[in-house]
Protein backbone atom coordinates (compact mmCIF):
# COMPACT_ATOMS: atom_id res chain seq x y z
CA UNK A 1 0.00 0.00 0.00
CA UNK A 2 1.28 3.67 -1.11
CA UNK A 3 0.67 6.87 -0.16
CA UNK A 4 0.37 8.67 -3.54
CA UNK A 5 0.54 12.62 -3.90
CA UNK A 6 0.78 15.32 -6.57
CA UNK A 7 0.15 19.12 -5.81
CA UNK A 8 0.66 22.21 -7.42
CA UNK A 9 -0.53 24.77 -4.64
CA UNK A 10 0.16 28.98 -4.93
CA UNK A 11 1.35 30.68 -1.63
CA UNK A 12 1.77 34.26 -0.69
CA UNK A 13 5.42 33.94 -1.30
CA UNK A 14 6.03 30.59 -3.19
CA UNK A 15 4.71 27.65 -5.22
CA UNK A 16 4.78 24.03 -3.43
CA UNK A 17 4.85 21.74 -6.66
CA UNK A 18 4.94 18.22 -4.99
CA UNK A 19 4.89 14.55 -6.46
CA UNK A 20 5.88 12.20 -4.54
CA UNK A 21 4.66 8.44 -3.66
CA UNK A 22 5.92 6.75 0.04
CA UNK A 23 5.00 3.65 1.79
CA UNK A 24 1.84 3.49 3.83
CA UNK A 25 3.23 2.76 6.72
CA UNK A 26 6.26 3.91 9.18
CA UNK A 27 7.12 7.40 9.88
CA UNK A 28 7.91 9.84 6.60
CA UNK A 29 10.33 12.36 7.36
CA UNK A 30 9.71 15.79 5.24
CA UNK A 31 12.85 17.20 5.41
CA UNK A 32 14.72 20.47 4.19
CA UNK A 33 15.31 23.80 4.40
CA UNK A 34 13.23 26.46 6.29
CA UNK A 35 10.87 27.97 3.82
CA UNK A 36 11.08 24.39 1.52
CA UNK A 37 7.12 23.44 2.06
CA UNK A 38 7.59 21.33 4.76
CA UNK A 39 4.53 22.36 6.18
CA UNK A 40 2.19 23.81 3.09
CA UNK A 41 3.05 19.72 2.49
CA UNK A 42 1.47 18.26 5.55
CA UNK A 43 -1.08 21.35 5.57
CA UNK A 44 -2.17 20.34 1.64
CA UNK A 45 -2.45 16.69 2.40
CA UNK A 46 -4.97 18.21 5.81
CA UNK A 47 -6.71 20.09 2.57
CA UNK A 48 -6.05 23.23 4.32
CA UNK A 49 -4.73 24.79 1.47
CA UNK A 50 -6.57 24.48 -2.20
CA UNK A 51 -4.83 24.53 -5.53
CA UNK A 52 -5.35 23.74 -9.42
CA UNK A 53 -3.39 20.85 -8.95
CA UNK A 54 -4.52 18.35 -6.33
CA UNK A 55 -4.57 14.46 -5.64
CA UNK A 56 -4.08 12.37 -2.84
CA UNK A 57 -4.32 8.25 -2.49
CA UNK A 58 -4.41 7.54 1.18
CA UNK A 59 -3.76 3.59 0.94
CA UNK A 60 -7.22 2.42 -1.46
CA UNK A 61 -8.67 5.71 -0.69
CA UNK A 62 -8.49 8.75 -2.71
CA UNK A 63 -8.75 12.02 -0.60
CA UNK A 64 -8.55 14.52 -3.31
CA UNK A 65 -8.03 14.51 -7.44
CA UNK A 66 -10.47 16.64 -9.97
CA UNK A 67 -13.15 16.03 -9.14
CA UNK A 68 -13.42 15.42 -5.55
CA UNK A 69 -12.31 17.29 -2.30
CA UNK A 70 -12.64 15.54 1.46
CA UNK A 71 -13.40 18.73 3.62
CA UNK A 72 -10.47 18.68 5.91
CA UNK A 73 -13.10 17.85 8.88
CA UNK A 74 -14.11 14.79 7.05
CA UNK A 75 -10.49 13.34 6.66
CA UNK A 76 -9.52 10.63 8.96
CA UNK A 77 -6.35 12.01 9.84
CA UNK A 78 -4.09 13.72 12.77
CA UNK A 79 -2.44 17.05 12.52
CA UNK A 80 -0.52 18.30 15.30
CA UNK A 81 0.76 21.48 14.75
CA UNK A 82 4.22 23.44 15.54
CA UNK A 83 3.04 25.53 18.19
CA UNK A 84 0.41 22.63 20.06
CA UNK A 85 -2.47 24.88 19.75
CA UNK A 86 -4.30 23.53 22.47
CA UNK A 87 -7.99 25.09 23.38
CA UNK A 88 -7.45 27.76 25.91
CA UNK A 89 -11.35 27.50 27.20
CA UNK A 90 -10.67 23.62 27.71
CA UNK A 91 -9.10 21.83 30.14
CA UNK A 92 -6.31 18.71 29.40
CA UNK A 93 -8.97 16.08 29.15
CA UNK A 94 -11.49 18.70 27.51
CA UNK A 95 -8.67 18.84 24.74
CA UNK A 96 -8.56 15.34 24.39
CA UNK A 97 -11.75 14.18 24.52
CA UNK A 98 -12.69 16.99 21.38
CA UNK A 99 -11.23 14.86 19.02
CA UNK A 100 -12.14 11.89 20.57
CA UNK A 101 -16.05 13.07 20.76
CA UNK A 102 -16.22 13.80 16.63
CA UNK A 103 -14.78 10.05 15.82
CA UNK A 104 -17.21 7.87 16.74
CA UNK A 105 -18.11 6.87 13.58
CA UNK A 106 -13.64 5.50 13.12
CA UNK A 107 -12.64 2.50 14.65
CA UNK A 108 -10.30 3.80 17.85
CA UNK A 109 -6.97 2.84 17.21
CA UNK A 110 -6.03 3.16 20.80
CA UNK A 111 -8.14 3.67 23.89
CA UNK A 112 -8.55 6.41 25.53
CA UNK A 113 -6.38 5.16 28.96
CA UNK A 114 -3.70 3.94 25.57
CA UNK A 115 -3.15 7.07 24.32
CA UNK A 116 -2.99 8.52 28.03
CA UNK A 117 -0.29 5.94 29.23
CA UNK A 118 1.44 6.17 25.74
CA UNK A 119 1.85 9.95 26.27
CA UNK A 120 2.15 10.07 30.17
CA UNK A 121 -0.64 12.71 30.19
CA UNK A 122 -2.32 11.08 33.05
CA UNK A 123 -1.73 13.38 35.87
CA UNK A 124 -2.46 16.35 33.25
CA UNK A 125 -5.89 15.34 32.73
CA UNK A 126 -7.21 17.60 35.00
CA UNK A 127 -4.51 20.37 34.55
CA UNK A 128 -5.52 23.74 33.46
CA UNK A 129 -3.77 23.75 29.23
CA UNK A 130 -2.14 27.63 30.67
CA UNK A 131 -0.33 25.50 33.36
CA UNK A 132 1.46 23.37 31.27
CA UNK A 133 5.01 23.77 29.91
CA UNK A 134 6.24 22.98 26.36
CA UNK A 135 7.08 19.93 26.18
CA UNK A 136 3.59 18.95 28.06
CA UNK A 137 1.66 20.73 26.02
CA UNK A 138 3.35 18.97 23.09
CA UNK A 139 2.28 15.19 24.39
CA UNK A 140 -1.26 16.74 25.04
CA UNK A 141 -1.30 17.91 21.39
CA UNK A 142 -0.33 14.25 19.92
CA UNK A 143 -2.78 12.80 22.50
CA UNK A 144 -5.75 14.53 21.33
CA UNK A 145 -4.76 14.10 17.47
CA UNK A 146 -4.29 10.15 18.45
CA UNK A 147 -7.53 10.16 20.03
CA UNK A 148 -9.43 11.45 17.05
CA UNK A 149 -8.52 7.90 15.57
CA UNK A 150 -6.72 9.04 12.71
CA UNK A 151 -5.73 7.11 9.80
CA UNK A 152 -2.87 9.31 9.20
CA UNK A 153 -0.51 11.28 11.89
CA UNK A 154 1.02 14.59 10.55
CA UNK A 155 3.24 16.02 12.75
CA UNK A 156 4.25 19.50 12.44
CA UNK A 157 7.90 19.76 13.60
CA UNK A 158 6.47 19.53 17.41
CA UNK A 159 9.90 19.66 18.61
CA UNK A 160 11.07 22.70 17.59
CA UNK A 161 10.69 25.74 19.95
CA UNK A 162 11.11 23.39 22.64
CA UNK A 163 14.66 23.62 25.09
CA UNK A 164 16.82 21.06 25.28
CA UNK A 165 15.23 19.20 28.39
CA UNK A 166 11.73 19.31 26.90
CA UNK A 167 12.99 17.96 23.54
CA UNK A 168 14.75 15.04 25.16
CA UNK A 169 11.62 14.27 27.29
CA UNK A 170 9.47 13.56 24.31
CA UNK A 171 12.07 12.23 22.39
CA UNK A 172 11.31 8.50 24.39
CA UNK A 173 7.41 9.16 23.22
CA UNK A 174 8.60 9.75 19.81
CA UNK A 175 10.61 6.42 19.82
CA UNK A 176 7.47 4.84 21.68
CA UNK A 177 4.77 5.71 18.71
CA UNK A 178 7.06 5.08 16.47
CA UNK A 179 7.19 1.43 17.53
CA UNK A 180 3.48 0.95 18.67
CA UNK A 181 1.51 2.93 16.00
CA UNK A 182 0.86 1.20 12.77
CA UNK A 183 -0.74 3.73 11.21
CA UNK A 184 1.68 6.48 8.67
CA UNK A 185 3.21 8.90 10.07
CA UNK A 186 4.55 12.54 8.09
CA UNK A 187 7.09 14.19 10.34
CA UNK A 188 8.29 17.37 9.31
CA UNK A 189 11.76 18.22 10.53
CA UNK A 190 15.02 20.08 9.66
CA UNK A 191 17.02 18.64 12.79
CA UNK A 192 18.98 15.96 11.01
CA UNK A 193 19.51 13.97 14.57
CA UNK A 194 15.48 13.90 14.72
CA UNK A 195 15.23 12.26 11.21
CA UNK A 196 18.00 9.80 11.63
CA UNK A 197 16.33 8.86 15.10
CA UNK A 198 12.72 8.13 14.16
CA UNK A 199 11.86 8.32 10.24
CA UNK A 200 11.85 5.31 8.02
CA UNK A 201 11.74 6.97 4.83
CA UNK A 202 12.28 10.20 4.00
CA UNK A 203 10.92 13.01 1.70
CA UNK A 204 13.42 15.79 0.93
CA UNK A 205 12.34 19.29 -0.21
CA UNK A 206 13.73 22.36 -1.77
CA UNK A 207 11.88 25.07 -2.78
CA UNK A 208 8.82 23.84 -2.62
CA UNK A 209 9.42 21.10 -4.61
CA UNK A 210 9.93 17.43 -3.68
CA UNK A 211 13.77 16.57 -4.31
CA UNK A 212 13.53 12.89 -3.66
CA UNK A 213 11.89 10.10 -1.82
CA UNK A 214 12.82 7.04 -0.33
CA UNK A 215 14.27 4.60 2.03
CA UNK A 216 16.41 6.62 5.19
CA UNK A 217 19.45 4.80 4.75
CA UNK A 218 19.60 4.95 1.26
CA UNK A 219 19.11 8.90 1.00
CA UNK A 220 21.49 9.97 3.80
CA UNK A 221 23.83 7.91 1.78
CA UNK A 222 23.44 9.32 -2.19
CA UNK A 223 26.19 11.12 -3.09
CA UNK A 224 23.67 12.64 -5.69
CA UNK A 225 21.48 14.29 -2.99
CA UNK A 226 22.64 17.54 -0.62
CA UNK A 227 21.94 15.05 2.19
CA UNK A 228 25.61 13.52 1.95
CA UNK A 229 27.48 16.40 1.39
CA UNK A 230 26.60 18.40 4.53
CA UNK A 231 29.00 18.45 7.46
CA UNK A 232 27.10 16.08 9.37
CA UNK A 233 27.10 13.52 6.51
CA UNK A 234 26.31 10.27 7.87
CA UNK A 235 25.05 6.40 7.66
CA UNK A 236 22.11 4.92 9.44
CA UNK A 237 22.65 1.24 9.90
CA UNK A 238 19.61 -1.10 11.69
CA UNK A 239 21.38 -3.69 14.25
CA UNK A 240 20.74 -5.79 17.33
CA UNK A 241 21.42 -5.98 20.59
CA UNK A 242 23.47 -9.30 20.96
CA UNK A 243 24.95 -9.47 24.52
CA UNK A 244 26.48 -7.28 27.07
CA UNK A 245 30.19 -7.53 28.32
CA UNK A 246 30.28 -6.26 31.76
CA UNK A 247 34.15 -7.09 32.32
CA UNK A 248 34.35 -4.09 29.89
CA UNK A 249 31.00 -2.00 29.88
CA UNK A 250 30.63 -2.85 26.45
CA UNK A 251 27.63 -4.11 24.41
CA UNK A 252 27.73 -6.03 21.03
CA UNK A 253 25.65 -5.34 18.23
CA UNK A 254 25.01 -7.67 15.20
CA UNK A 255 24.51 -5.88 11.88
CA UNK A 256 24.65 -7.20 8.47
CA UNK A 257 27.71 -5.68 7.86
CA UNK A 258 29.12 -7.10 10.89
CA UNK A 259 29.68 -7.03 15.22
CA UNK A 260 29.58 -3.21 16.02
CA UNK A 261 31.32 -2.96 19.39
CA UNK A 262 29.66 0.21 21.52
CA UNK A 263 29.73 1.26 25.06
CA UNK A 264 27.31 -0.36 27.13
CA UNK A 265 23.60 0.64 26.53
CA UNK A 266 20.24 -0.59 28.41
CA UNK A 267 18.90 -2.68 26.25
CA UNK A 268 18.08 -6.33 26.42
CA UNK A 269 19.73 -8.92 23.81
CA UNK A 270 17.40 -8.89 20.50
CA UNK A 271 16.26 -5.29 20.66
CA UNK A 272 16.69 -3.29 17.50
CA UNK A 273 19.54 -0.67 17.47
CA UNK A 274 19.68 2.10 14.95
CA UNK A 275 23.45 3.61 14.87
CA UNK A 276 24.50 6.88 13.23
CA UNK A 277 27.98 6.49 11.85
CA UNK A 278 29.01 10.02 10.67
CA UNK A 279 31.21 10.33 7.36
CA UNK A 280 33.96 12.20 9.19
CA UNK A 281 34.49 9.51 11.62
CA UNK A 282 35.20 6.82 8.97
CA UNK A 283 38.83 5.60 7.73
CA UNK A 284 39.85 3.69 5.33
CA UNK A 285 43.03 1.28 5.16
CA UNK A 286 44.18 -1.20 2.08
CA UNK A 287 44.77 -4.24 4.66
CA UNK A 288 42.71 -5.06 8.32
CA UNK A 289 45.13 -3.00 10.85
CA UNK A 290 45.59 -5.07 14.16
CA UNK A 291 47.48 -2.95 15.88
CA UNK A 292 44.82 -0.12 16.24
CA UNK A 293 42.48 1.07 19.11
CA UNK A 294 39.70 1.52 17.25
CA UNK A 295 37.15 -2.00 17.84
CA UNK A 296 34.45 -1.41 15.05
CA UNK A 297 36.56 -2.24 11.68
CA UNK A 298 34.69 -3.66 8.40
CA UNK A 299 35.50 -5.05 5.08
CA UNK A 300 34.08 -2.69 2.43
CA UNK A 301 33.99 -2.28 -1.22
CA UNK A 302 33.76 1.11 -3.06
CA UNK A 303 30.36 1.90 -4.40
CA UNK A 304 31.34 5.46 -5.76
CA UNK A 305 33.25 7.85 -5.12
CA UNK A 306 32.82 12.16 -5.78
CA UNK A 307 35.31 15.41 -4.87
CA UNK A 308 33.70 17.69 -2.41
CA UNK A 309 36.14 19.98 -3.05
CA UNK A 310 39.87 20.51 -3.76
CA UNK A 311 41.00 18.72 -0.65
CA UNK A 312 38.25 16.29 0.11
CA UNK A 313 36.30 13.54 -1.32
CA UNK A 314 33.41 11.39 -0.03
CA UNK A 315 33.19 7.61 -0.67
CA UNK A 316 30.31 5.18 -0.53
CA UNK A 317 31.23 2.10 0.79
CA UNK A 318 28.99 -1.21 0.70
CA UNK A 319 29.56 -2.83 3.48
CA UNK A 320 27.47 -6.25 2.79
CA UNK A 321 24.88 -4.19 1.67
CA UNK A 322 25.09 -2.30 4.92
CA UNK A 323 26.27 1.65 3.00
CA UNK A 324 28.74 3.54 5.20
CA UNK A 325 30.16 7.26 3.97
CA UNK A 326 33.39 7.84 4.61
CA UNK A 327 35.23 11.77 3.94
CA UNK A 328 38.44 11.37 3.41
CA UNK A 329 41.15 13.88 1.56
CA UNK A 330 42.17 13.64 -2.42
CA UNK A 331 45.60 12.98 -1.02
CA UNK A 332 44.65 9.83 0.78
CA UNK A 333 42.95 8.39 -2.01
CA UNK A 334 45.43 8.98 -4.76
CA UNK A 335 47.90 7.25 -2.38
CA UNK A 336 46.02 4.31 -1.36
CA UNK A 337 45.25 3.67 -5.05
CA UNK A 338 40.99 4.32 -4.29
CA UNK A 339 38.91 3.67 -6.97
CA UNK A 340 34.95 1.94 -7.98
CA UNK A 341 35.57 -1.71 -6.72
CA UNK A 342 38.04 -1.46 -4.63
CA UNK A 343 38.38 -3.68 -1.23
CA UNK A 344 39.34 -2.11 1.44
CA UNK A 345 38.30 -2.50 5.06
CA UNK A 346 36.16 1.04 7.13
CA UNK A 347 37.21 1.85 10.87
CA UNK A 348 34.56 3.53 12.21
CA UNK A 349 35.94 5.96 15.27
CA UNK A 350 33.07 6.35 16.84
CA UNK A 351 29.21 5.15 16.48
CA UNK A 352 26.02 7.01 18.23
CA UNK A 353 23.34 4.45 19.02
CA UNK A 354 20.04 5.79 18.20
CA UNK A 355 16.89 4.54 20.05
CA UNK B 1 -39.75 58.80 44.01
CA UNK B 2 -40.81 57.71 40.58
CA UNK B 3 -44.27 58.35 39.26
CA UNK B 4 -46.39 55.95 37.07
CA UNK B 5 -45.12 58.32 33.87
CA UNK B 6 -41.67 58.16 34.96
CA UNK B 7 -41.90 54.80 35.65
CA UNK B 8 -43.69 54.02 32.54
CA UNK B 9 -40.84 54.91 30.82
CA UNK B 10 -38.48 53.62 32.82
CA UNK B 11 -40.00 50.02 31.66
CA UNK B 12 -40.10 50.87 28.09
CA UNK B 13 -36.38 52.01 28.19
CA UNK B 14 -35.56 48.34 29.33
CA UNK B 15 -37.86 46.26 26.97
CA UNK B 16 -36.35 48.67 23.70
CA UNK B 17 -32.79 48.01 25.38
CA UNK B 18 -33.44 44.28 25.71
CA UNK B 19 -35.31 43.93 22.65
CA UNK B 20 -32.84 45.58 20.58
CA UNK B 21 -29.82 43.47 22.31
CA UNK B 22 -31.41 40.36 21.24
CA UNK B 23 -32.01 41.25 18.02
CA UNK B 24 -28.50 42.90 17.44
CA UNK B 25 -26.94 39.74 19.27
CA UNK B 26 -28.74 37.46 16.25
CA UNK B 27 -27.86 39.82 13.45
CA UNK B 28 -24.73 41.12 14.64
CA UNK B 29 -22.92 37.62 14.75
CA UNK B 30 -23.01 36.43 11.61
CA UNK B 31 -22.07 40.15 10.31
CA UNK B 32 -19.30 39.93 12.37
CA UNK B 33 -17.83 36.70 11.73
CA UNK B 34 -17.92 37.38 7.94
CA UNK B 35 -16.39 40.13 8.44
CA UNK B 36 -13.71 38.71 10.20
CA UNK B 37 -13.49 36.01 7.61
CA UNK B 38 -14.14 37.23 4.35
CA UNK B 39 -11.56 38.72 2.26
CA UNK B 40 -13.24 40.41 -0.10
CA UNK B 41 -13.26 44.31 -1.02
CA UNK B 42 -16.65 44.59 -0.22
CA UNK B 43 -15.60 44.23 3.50
CA UNK B 44 -14.05 47.87 3.83
CA UNK B 45 -17.65 49.55 2.47
CA UNK B 46 -19.55 47.16 4.78
CA UNK B 47 -17.44 47.98 7.60
CA UNK B 48 -18.17 52.07 6.85
CA UNK B 49 -21.96 51.33 6.71
CA UNK B 50 -21.18 49.39 10.35
CA UNK B 51 -19.39 52.54 11.66
CA UNK B 52 -21.29 55.56 10.59
CA UNK B 53 -23.48 55.48 13.28
CA UNK B 54 -20.50 56.21 15.06
CA UNK B 55 -19.80 59.54 13.91
CA UNK B 56 -23.42 60.44 12.20
CA UNK B 57 -25.45 62.89 14.55
CA UNK B 58 -28.27 60.72 15.89
CA UNK B 59 -30.72 63.01 14.12
CA UNK B 60 -28.97 62.65 10.84
CA UNK B 61 -30.28 58.77 11.39
CA UNK B 62 -33.64 59.68 12.60
CA UNK B 63 -34.49 61.78 9.82
CA UNK B 64 -33.93 59.18 7.42
CA UNK B 65 -35.65 56.83 8.98
CA UNK B 66 -38.49 58.97 9.86
CA UNK B 67 -38.50 59.61 5.88
CA UNK B 68 -38.46 55.83 5.24
CA UNK B 69 -40.51 54.34 7.96
CA UNK B 70 -43.43 57.73 7.81
CA UNK B 71 -46.26 57.26 6.09
CA UNK B 72 -45.17 58.32 2.58
CA UNK B 73 -41.70 56.35 3.14
CA UNK B 74 -41.62 53.07 1.17
CA UNK B 75 -41.46 50.71 4.30
CA UNK B 76 -44.20 52.47 5.61
CA UNK B 77 -46.33 52.43 2.15
CA UNK B 78 -45.43 48.22 2.28
CA UNK B 79 -46.33 48.01 5.80
CA UNK B 80 -50.15 49.72 5.25
CA UNK B 81 -50.35 47.53 2.04
CA UNK B 82 -50.36 44.88 4.50
CA UNK B 83 -52.76 46.49 6.16
CA UNK B 84 -50.39 47.70 8.85
CA UNK B 85 -49.61 51.01 10.63
CA UNK B 86 -46.17 52.92 9.08
CA UNK B 87 -43.57 52.36 12.12
CA UNK B 88 -43.10 56.20 12.52
CA UNK B 89 -44.11 56.75 16.17
CA UNK B 90 -45.04 53.29 16.95
CA UNK B 91 -42.24 50.75 19.82
CA UNK B 92 -41.40 48.89 16.51
CA UNK B 93 -39.73 51.65 15.34
CA UNK B 94 -38.03 52.73 17.91
CA UNK B 95 -36.68 48.92 17.37
CA UNK B 96 -35.42 49.34 14.18
CA UNK B 97 -34.00 52.62 14.97
CA UNK B 98 -31.99 51.27 18.11
CA UNK B 99 -31.06 48.40 16.38
CA UNK B 100 -28.98 50.07 13.17
CA UNK B 101 -28.25 53.14 15.56
CA UNK B 102 -25.97 50.48 18.46
CA UNK B 103 -25.18 47.89 15.45
CA UNK B 104 -21.48 49.20 15.28
CA UNK B 105 -21.36 48.92 19.75
CA UNK B 106 -22.46 44.84 19.12
CA UNK B 107 -20.30 44.61 15.60
CA UNK B 108 -16.80 45.73 15.89
CA UNK B 109 -16.67 43.94 19.68
CA UNK B 110 -17.74 40.27 18.09
CA UNK B 111 -15.50 40.97 15.16
CA UNK B 112 -12.60 42.23 17.00
CA UNK B 113 -13.04 38.91 19.27
CA UNK B 114 -13.64 36.88 15.84
CA UNK B 115 -10.08 37.90 14.47
CA UNK B 116 -8.34 37.81 17.57
CA UNK B 117 -8.85 33.87 17.57
CA UNK B 118 -7.14 33.24 14.63
CA UNK B 119 -7.09 30.53 12.06
CA UNK B 120 -5.19 28.02 14.34
CA UNK B 121 -7.74 26.96 16.50
CA UNK B 122 -10.23 26.71 14.03
CA UNK B 123 -8.06 24.29 11.63
CA UNK B 124 -6.99 22.40 14.79
CA UNK B 125 -10.65 21.98 15.47
CA UNK B 126 -11.35 21.11 11.33
CA UNK B 127 -8.74 18.35 11.49
CA UNK B 128 -10.52 17.07 15.09
CA UNK B 129 -13.77 16.43 12.90
CA UNK B 130 -15.72 19.10 13.69
CA UNK B 131 -17.74 20.14 10.77
CA UNK B 132 -17.57 24.57 9.62
CA UNK B 133 -21.18 24.94 12.76
CA UNK B 134 -19.51 22.61 15.08
CA UNK B 135 -16.39 24.84 15.22
CA UNK B 136 -18.28 28.10 15.54
CA UNK B 137 -20.26 26.81 18.71
CA UNK B 138 -17.36 24.88 20.11
CA UNK B 139 -14.06 26.64 19.72
CA UNK B 140 -15.42 30.50 17.92
CA UNK B 141 -18.59 31.13 21.00
CA UNK B 142 -16.85 29.90 24.08
CA UNK B 143 -13.12 31.71 22.85
CA UNK B 144 -14.96 34.67 22.53
CA UNK B 145 -17.17 34.95 25.35
CA UNK B 146 -16.09 38.26 26.46
CA UNK B 147 -16.48 39.78 23.44
CA UNK B 148 -20.32 38.77 23.54
CA UNK B 149 -20.55 40.06 27.14
CA UNK B 150 -18.87 43.68 26.08
CA UNK B 151 -20.93 43.01 22.85
CA UNK B 152 -24.26 43.01 24.66
CA UNK B 153 -23.61 45.50 27.26
CA UNK B 154 -22.43 47.90 25.42
CA UNK B 155 -25.88 47.27 22.90
CA UNK B 156 -27.50 47.24 25.62
CA UNK B 157 -26.30 50.35 27.39
CA UNK B 158 -26.50 52.16 23.80
CA UNK B 159 -29.83 51.78 23.54
CA UNK B 160 -30.78 53.03 27.50
CA UNK B 161 -28.63 56.13 26.39
CA UNK B 162 -30.03 57.37 22.65
CA UNK B 163 -32.11 59.98 22.31
CA UNK B 164 -31.96 61.71 18.73
CA UNK B 165 -33.10 58.88 17.02
CA UNK B 166 -35.44 58.07 19.43
CA UNK B 167 -36.82 62.25 19.15
CA UNK B 168 -37.24 61.84 15.32
CA UNK B 169 -38.94 58.50 15.01
CA UNK B 170 -40.46 58.07 18.17
CA UNK B 171 -41.20 61.25 19.43
CA UNK B 172 -42.28 60.83 23.01
CA UNK B 173 -45.51 58.95 22.96
CA UNK B 174 -46.04 58.26 26.98
CA UNK B 175 -46.79 54.53 27.47
CA UNK B 176 -45.22 53.96 23.86
CA UNK B 177 -42.78 55.68 22.58
CA UNK B 178 -41.35 57.95 25.68
CA UNK B 179 -38.07 56.59 26.65
CA UNK B 180 -36.04 57.90 30.18
CA UNK B 181 -33.70 60.18 28.49
CA UNK B 182 -37.13 61.71 26.55
CA UNK B 183 -38.90 61.94 29.63
CA UNK B 184 -35.74 63.71 31.33
CA UNK B 185 -35.76 66.32 28.50
CA UNK B 186 -39.11 66.67 29.09
CA UNK B 187 -39.39 67.33 32.97
CA UNK B 188 -36.44 69.84 32.14
CA UNK B 189 -38.51 71.60 29.54
CA UNK B 190 -41.34 71.63 32.15
CA UNK B 191 -39.18 72.86 34.23
CA UNK B 192 -39.30 69.72 36.59
CA UNK B 193 -35.85 69.89 38.06
CA UNK B 194 -36.19 66.98 40.82
CA UNK B 195 -37.77 64.91 38.52
CA UNK B 196 -35.10 65.52 36.03
CA UNK B 197 -32.51 64.91 38.88
CA UNK B 198 -33.89 61.30 39.52
CA UNK B 199 -34.04 60.44 36.30
CA UNK B 200 -30.68 61.54 35.43
CA UNK B 201 -28.78 60.38 38.66
CA UNK B 202 -30.40 56.59 37.51
CA UNK B 203 -29.11 56.49 34.17
CA UNK B 204 -25.66 57.61 34.94
CA UNK B 205 -25.75 55.29 37.74
CA UNK B 206 -27.37 52.34 35.35
CA UNK B 207 -24.77 53.04 32.51
CA UNK B 208 -21.99 53.48 35.46
CA UNK B 209 -22.71 49.97 36.72
CA UNK B 210 -23.03 47.99 33.17
CA UNK B 211 -19.64 49.83 32.20
CA UNK B 212 -17.94 48.51 35.60
CA UNK B 213 -19.01 45.59 34.95
CA UNK B 214 -17.94 45.24 30.98
CA UNK B 215 -14.01 46.37 31.88
CA UNK B 216 -14.07 44.15 35.19
CA UNK B 217 -15.04 41.65 33.65
CA UNK B 218 -12.78 42.04 30.16
CA UNK B 219 -9.95 42.45 32.92
CA UNK B 220 -10.71 38.91 34.05
CA UNK B 221 -11.43 37.07 30.93
CA UNK B 222 -7.94 39.26 29.29
CA UNK B 223 -9.35 38.43 25.73
CA UNK B 224 -10.46 41.46 23.54
CA UNK B 225 -11.07 44.93 24.55
CA UNK B 226 -14.63 46.62 24.50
Amino acid sequence: MTIRARYQIHLDDFTLNARFSVPDRGVTAVFGPSGSGKTSLLRAIAGLERGPIEYLEIGQEIWQDDHRFLSPHKRPLGFVFQEASLFPHLSVEGNLRYGQKRARNRSPILTFGGVVDLLGTASLLGRNTRDLSGGERQRVAIARALLASPRLLLLDEPLTGLDLESRSEILPYLDRLHEELEIPVFYVSHQPDEVARLADHLLLMNNGEVLAAGPIEEMLTRIDLPLAHGLEAEAIVAARVDRHDDDFGLTYLNSRAGRFTVARINLAPGRPVRLRILARDVSLTIDRQSDTSILNIFPVRVDELIAESAAQMLVRLDAEGVVLLARITRKSASLLNIDVGSRLFAQVKSVAVLS
Amino acid sequence: MFDAADLTAFFITLKLAAVSTLILLALGTPLAWWLSQTRTRVKVVVEALVALPLVLPPTVLGFYLLIVLGRTGPVGRFMESLGGEPLAFTFAGLVVGSVIYSLPFVVQPLQDGFSSIGRRPLEVAATLGASPVDRFFSVVVPMARASFVTAAVLGFAHTVGEFGVVLMIGGSIPGETQVLSIAIYDHVEALEYGRAHVLAAGLLILSFTLLLAVYAMNRRLRLVRP
